[in-house]
């Protein structure tokens, strides 16, 4: 038994940030060992499932829907622009979706222990971007089968990342929060989540934007916070360029404008979650 | 935990006070769990909600080192005086203040996960806890030899009995000598031998005169062995408060 000195010092975590540094490190690792537990390759699945998923979209779509045929994205570049977006969203789908039921999920502990209630949001995020770090291999494993060779501007990589997950953050604290109280939000946010995939380049490529025939439907595309994001990422992997000052900054928007709203209702709303889960 | 040091520099001071705490919850007549009943009842003016309050303006002080039992029938709110002070509830009103660090034994494993061995659910409570990686690290055998579980380390949880589950806990919790501890109901479960070295730790604490304990359960001959002073929550409200001689009786003498 540590003696009372010894205890305020060494056993537990000086600050509150500490402690939850260390909760979320505990989160992360717990769901990444559930999720490969007992498969056979385990984290290898990280790394091929993207680059499976790549091989079956790049099949489908430059034969049948003829993409990557013209314009800006060559059939050799198309693989790596499918790879690359579809990673990046996944950031943003897997993250949400996981962290919508985080809280819900964490009732019984939150229930019987005090701890800071929006560890189980974030942690979802952070695990997703783990699994990002993996799926980077596979990316990586493209870009050598196309010898596309990295330039500097990967160094702006992490930029973005981090941008992206105050944005998830944001939407996950706000769907977390929106989910205690109206379950609702799970079978609405699938849907959600479906349409901003067909309503994003990911698989057709961002020559159609132009050519689309409504104004309000470009101008909604070009705001379309997940075409900013992917297209940072395909600027900064593909294209070998810097995002343009309009993408950076949109980029920069969704981020603080997400973390703000899914802050404030989080925070506001908070201490009423007990009562509801 | 800034608490903790404001708890040294007043170490005479009280470990808990429970300043008129009243808290509400919301009866609503059916759980609203979706848009659409929310918005007709909204619409029907119908959104008003039965309120029950599960505490009634309740204070009580307890002194560093205090030894408290909670007493009271089912449902009359001891457990939420404790989620209260534990800090999982917030007050509709008043306040309550906690110095030092809790070791909540409310339901042993509440933060456990069925999936993962015990060896990583160690790591994960602790981190719930407040722990340090490294304090885990060095008293991880500490734990396990308190446990008596060491050859089913590395065994995951749901392969566990329920008591095996709660010998785990127990010792996680206990590892630390805490400032305050909190034990709900936690001894009816584990073998004769395992409650017996249980309530020789919580004893251990309580000689030592650092810990803070507050203690239920509906055994009021254990309250009456391991508590000094007694308070007794009947419907949400504080009927008796003091030695735990005289509460006791008084609890018991209600149904004669």
């Amino acid at each position: 038994m540590a003696d009372t000195s010894s205890r305020s010092t060494s056993t537990h975590a000086k600050t509150g940030f500490q402690k939850d540094i260390f909760i979320l490190k505990q989160l992360v690792s717990k769901d990444f060992k559930i999720k490969y537990r007992r498969s056979f390759l385990g984290v290898a699945w990280s790394v091929l499932n993207p680059l499976l998923m790549m091989i079956v979209m790049a099949i489908v779509f430059t034969t049948i829907f003829a993409q990557g045929r013209n314009g800006s994205v060559t059939p050799e570049m198309y693989p790596l622009y499918l790879i690359v977006g579809n990673v990046t969203f996944a950031v943003m789908s897997d993250s949400t979706s996981q962290a919508l039921s985080s809280i819900i999920q964490a009732s019984s502990l939150l229930k019987k222990v005090k701890v800071h209630r929006f560890v189980f949001p974030v942690q979802k995020v952070l695990f997703s971007l783990v699994n990002f770090a993996f799926s980077l291999i596979a990316v990586a494993i493209v870009m050598l089968w196309f010898h596309v060779v990295p330039t500097w501007h990967l160094l702006l990589l992490p930029v973005c990342l981090i941008l992206l997950m105050f944005f998830c953050m944001g939407l996950g604290l706000l769907l977390s929060a929106a989910t205690v109280f109206f379950r609702d939000v799970m079978h609405l946010w699938s849907v959600v989540l479906t349409a901003w995939t067909y309503f994003t380049p990911i698989f057709w490529t961002t020559d159609f934007i132009p050519m689309m025939d409504s104004h309000i439907l470009r101008v909604l595309m070009y705001a379309n916070p997940m075409y900013n994001y992917l297209q940072f990422m395909r600027e900064i992997f593909l294209f070998q360029t810097c995002p343009t000052p309009l993408e950076f900054g949109l980029c920069v928007a969704w981020a603080v404008i997400a973390m703000a709203i899914g802050y404030t209702v989080f925070h506001k709303n908070e201490h009423k979650f007990i009562l509801y889960i | 935990m800034s608490d903790a040091k404001n708890a040294a520099a007043a170490a005479e001071e009280y470990a808990v006070e429970v300043n008129d705490v009243t808290m509400i919850f919301n009866m609503a007549s059916e759980q609203l769990n979706n848009l659409k009943e929310y918005f007709i009842k909204l619409a029907k003016h119908e959104l008003f909600f039965k309120e029950f309050r599960a505490l009634k303006h309740i204070s009580f002080k307890v002194r560093r080192g205090d030894v408290v039992g909670l007493v009271g029938t089912n449902g009359s709110g001891k457990s939420t005086m404790l989620k209260v002070i534990a800090g999982v509830l917030e007050p509709s009103e008043g306040e309550c203040i906690v110095r030092g660090n809790i070791a909540p034994l409310i339901e042993l494993g509440a933060g456990f996960d069925m999936e993962l061995t015990a060896r990583e659910n160690i790591y994960l409570n602790g981190a719930l806890l407040g722990y340090t990686k490294q304090f885990i690290d060095e008293h991880l055998d500490e734990i396990v030899d308190f446990a008596e579980l060491h050859d089913f380390m590395d065994m995951p949880l749901k392969n566990y009995s329920s008591g095996m589950v709660a010998r785990i806990a127990f010792a996680i919790a206990t590892i630390t000598e805490p400032d305050i501890l909190i034990v709900d109901e936690t001894l009816s479960v584990g073998d004769v031998f395992f409650q017996q070295k249980c309530e020789e730790r919580i004893q251990h604490f309580i000689e030592s005169g650092d810990v803070t304990v507050l203690f239920v359960s509906h055994s009021i001959e254990q309250v009456e062995r391991i508590c000094k002073r007694a308070v007794w929550i009947e419907k949400g409200d504080l009927r008796m408060d003091g030695p735990v001689k005289e509460v006791c009786e008084a609890y018991r003498n209600q149904f004669n």
